[in-house]
């Protein structure tokens, strides 16, 4: 698709599928094969298994917070999917479907939130930076990435995320404005899930459609449903030929619904209604793909069952690798500050390490 | 030796350095055609270009931020500020991302980042361009912080910090950009990190000085030796890494220390440095450290003023006299 021809001021998003996974537009033509959408329906139900299992095991006492993806797993499934090996993705903080197509293994993610942060070497991906936790901070290491793809001649692209609440940051504003001055191959998708925790999108900002902010960069945007997977993938590719070819940075807004709470810390009782959780439940992501998938004739939903329960043998495999994983070190603590320990830090250590080595030492009481 | 201000040094040290690792670029304000308000990048721009001399909007935080992306693609930037005052706008890309970024990824990050700039008094640039940041970036684990003095230490630490593979906050003077004296000509002349100098011999009393107030304390000294006291003149020139044996050996020999600078004195470096005296070398100490640093005013805009709010020759003099008890 010609990405840089939709209008950002247009309020209806760009779609494929209407909720019960028929397709709206009148001449379209499937550009992914039968087989890649089964694939990406399988990686949305695996995601969602692992988003509900890793609730479980937060309420169990054996994960620290975690952000739920609930609602959520379509665009960060295709998101992950179009990226080469080659380009680079810096996240935030609810794209689990992303980091997995990047190749993030399940054990590294449940060691994160179990509180490793060597966990977030990301070994077995290539070219991801880790979850950013703050908000914005990351769009302008994503437009110097680009910045470094483009100084080294490389073709590739880098892609971030970042929620609705996000673009009402400065860090945002300043790394949208430099990647389009510089012309860099950016591509930031917007997840606007509708709510910065509590805030609902129309008190964030005043204006139409979170895509418009391209404008004023004077970059290409274009708001899609983020719930459609088929749109999701058309935009994503469209908008990465785009900026790979040299012609600079994108802003996709892509409509969502965060269907479960903000983190395992928050309770959207106090801030939502229930009629509107409910409202968005019908334009689910994962039901809508299986609708269109079911209608093809090309997915039994009867097979399912089977499916969920290999893939949740699998997770609860992976989680309890990261629960047997040793208990953190002293190098933890002190060996990732700098390339080499400082001397001060290296005295500290072994302070510490006296420490430790003078209690061992005393009989259990 | 040639004899260079400390701004061309400073300058001349960049162009080596860019012409010796193709990955060593400039970013900042007016760095380009104009070669930076301080003069410190000036014809870079036309040897290096624009993608390696870059200019950027005006958005510290967003430069920075783009400087740790560009760095993770392997490349080492060199973040330049007009003022350093100015890094206020970028703390959170500074303090929470360069400064934490290597230790929340596991140490898979590297991050050779150079945030350079010039602070302090001495144009009459008034309360929000004339402050001194160092304390920030010695508080916040993540930083190496180097504080030249001179032309040949501004030359030599900077060329450390482009090499260092982590985040140097490297905090020049304006008021010593026109100092000159004669720096090696050697292109891989370079001060390690955490080496103070001696600047003055003595056996009386110490003073430990930073930036601009080295030369006021090599003043005083002269002062007190007609007063028949003889202080030893300490300069850092790194706070992190600090180099307390260096100062320790010299309070061991003078029983005193006096430690100034021009940042404000409440919680300022000075605090920390003479609890380190004294944690270490209590044993050595007939007095307590004195601290002197700027009033716990905002910098006036009067030139006559902000002279008045930081230490002065005559305020060094007076402290070395009162730990030596005369």
């Amino acid at each position: 698709m010609d990405i840089a021809a939709y209008d950002p001021l247009n309020e209806t998003p760009y779609q494929i599928l209407d909720a019960q996974g028929k397709v709206i537009l009148d001449h379209w033509e499937q550009s992914l094969s039968d087989s890649e959408l089964i694939e990406a329906f399988k990686n949305m139900l695996f995601v969602r298994q692992f988003d509900t299992m890793a609730i479980s095991y937060q309420r169990q006492g054996r994960m620290y917070t975690y952000p739920p993806n609930l609602g959520q797993e379509a665009l960060s499934v295709a998101s992950g999917s179009v990226l080469q090996k080659t380009d680079w993705m810096v996240p935030s903080v609810r794209e689990m479907g992303a980091w997995y197509m990047k190749g993030v293994s399940l054990k590294e993610l449940f060691l994160y939130y179990r509180g490793h942060e060597i966990a977030q070497r990301f070994e077995q991906a290539n070219r991801i930076m880790p979850i950013t936790v703050p908000i914005a901070s990351q769009i302008p290491h994503a437009a110097g990435v680009g910045y470094g793809i483009k100084f080294h001649g490389e073709k590739a692209v880098v892609l971030t995320f970042i929620g609705d609440g996000g673009t009402s940051e400065g860090d945002f504003h300043e790394a949208l404005n430099f990647a389009a001055v510089w012309k860099v191959p950016l591509i930031t998708v917007i997840q606007n899930n509708h709510y910065a925790i509590s805030l609902p999108v129309h008190k964030q900002t005043a204006s139409k459609t979170l895509a418009a902010k391209s404008l004023s960069y004077g970059m290409p945007g274009i708001r899609v449903d983020g719930n459609d997977y088929i749109a999701m993938h058309e935009v994503l590719s469209g908008s990465i030929d785009y900026a790979r070819q040299g012609n600079g940075p994108v802003l996709i807004e892509a409509l969502t619904y965060r269907r479960g709470a903000h983190t395992t810390s928050d309770d959207p009782k106090k801030y939502r209604t229930q009629e509107e959780e409910q409202e968005w439940e019908p334009k689910d992501p994962v039901n809508r793909l299986r609708s269109f998938l079911v209608h093809k004739n090309i997915w039994n939903p009867d097979e399912e069952a089977e499916l969920i329960e290999g893939y949740r043998k699998e997770i609860d495999t992976q989680f309890l690798e990261a629960e047997q994983y040793p208990p953190h070190s002293l190098d933890d603590v002190f060996a990732y500050m700098f390339s080499e320990l400082p001397p001060e830090l290296e005295a500290q250590k072994q302070e510490y390490q006296d420490y430790l080595n003078a209690t061992a030492q005393e009989p259990q009481k | 030796m040639s004899r260079k201000k400390y701004s061309v040094a400073i300058r001349d040290v960049i162009a080596e350095e860019m012409r010796s690792d193709p990955s060593v670029f400039v970013m900042g304000e007016d760095i380009g055609a104009l070669g930076g308000v301080f003069g410190c990048t000036r014809d870079l721009q036309k040897e290096f270009g624009k993608n390696r001399v870059r200019d950027t909007p005006i958005a510290e935080a967003g430069y920075v931020g783009t400087g740790i992306g560009a760095a993770l693609t392997g490349m080492r930037p060199i973040l330049d500020f007009m003022y350093l005052d100015f890094v206020y706008v970028a703390m959170d890309q500074l303090l929470n991302q360069a400064a934490k970024l290597r230790y929340m990824y596991g140490g898979r990050a590297t991050l050779p980042l150079v945030v350079r700039g010039q602070q302090g008094i001495g144009r009459g640039n008034a309360g929000t361009h004339s402050q001194s940041v160092e304390a920030f970036f010695t508080h916040i684990p993540g930083f190496k912080v180097a504080m030249p003095s001179t032309a040949s230490d501004a030359a030599g630490l900077l060329r450390t910090a482009i090499r260092d593979n982590n985040p140097v906050m490297f905090i020049e003077h304006k008021a010593l950009y026109a100092s000159s004296e004669e720096v090696p000509d050697d292109p891989n002349f370079a001060i390690p990190f955490g080496k103070a100098a001696v600047r003055r011999q003595g056996k009386d009393v110490t003073i430990i000085a930073t930036s601009l107030m080295v030369g006021r304390a090599l003043e005083a000294a002269e002062a007190l030796s007609k007063e028949g006291i003889e202080a030893e003149v300490i300069d850092p020139r790194t706070l992190l890494p600090l180099d307390l044996d260096t100062m320790l050996k010299s309070i061991e020999k003078t029983g005193r220390a006096v430690v100034v600078h021009e940042a404000h004195k409440n919680n300022g470096v000075g605090a920390e440095i003479a609890s380190q005296i004294m944690e270490a070398g209590f044993k050595f100490l007939d007095a307590p450290v004195v601290r002197l640093g700027a009033k716990a005013c905002t910098l006036p805009f009067s030139l006559v003023l902000e002279n008045a709010v930081v230490p002065g020759v005559d305020d060094i003099h007076e402290a070395a006299k009162q730990v030596c008890y005369k």
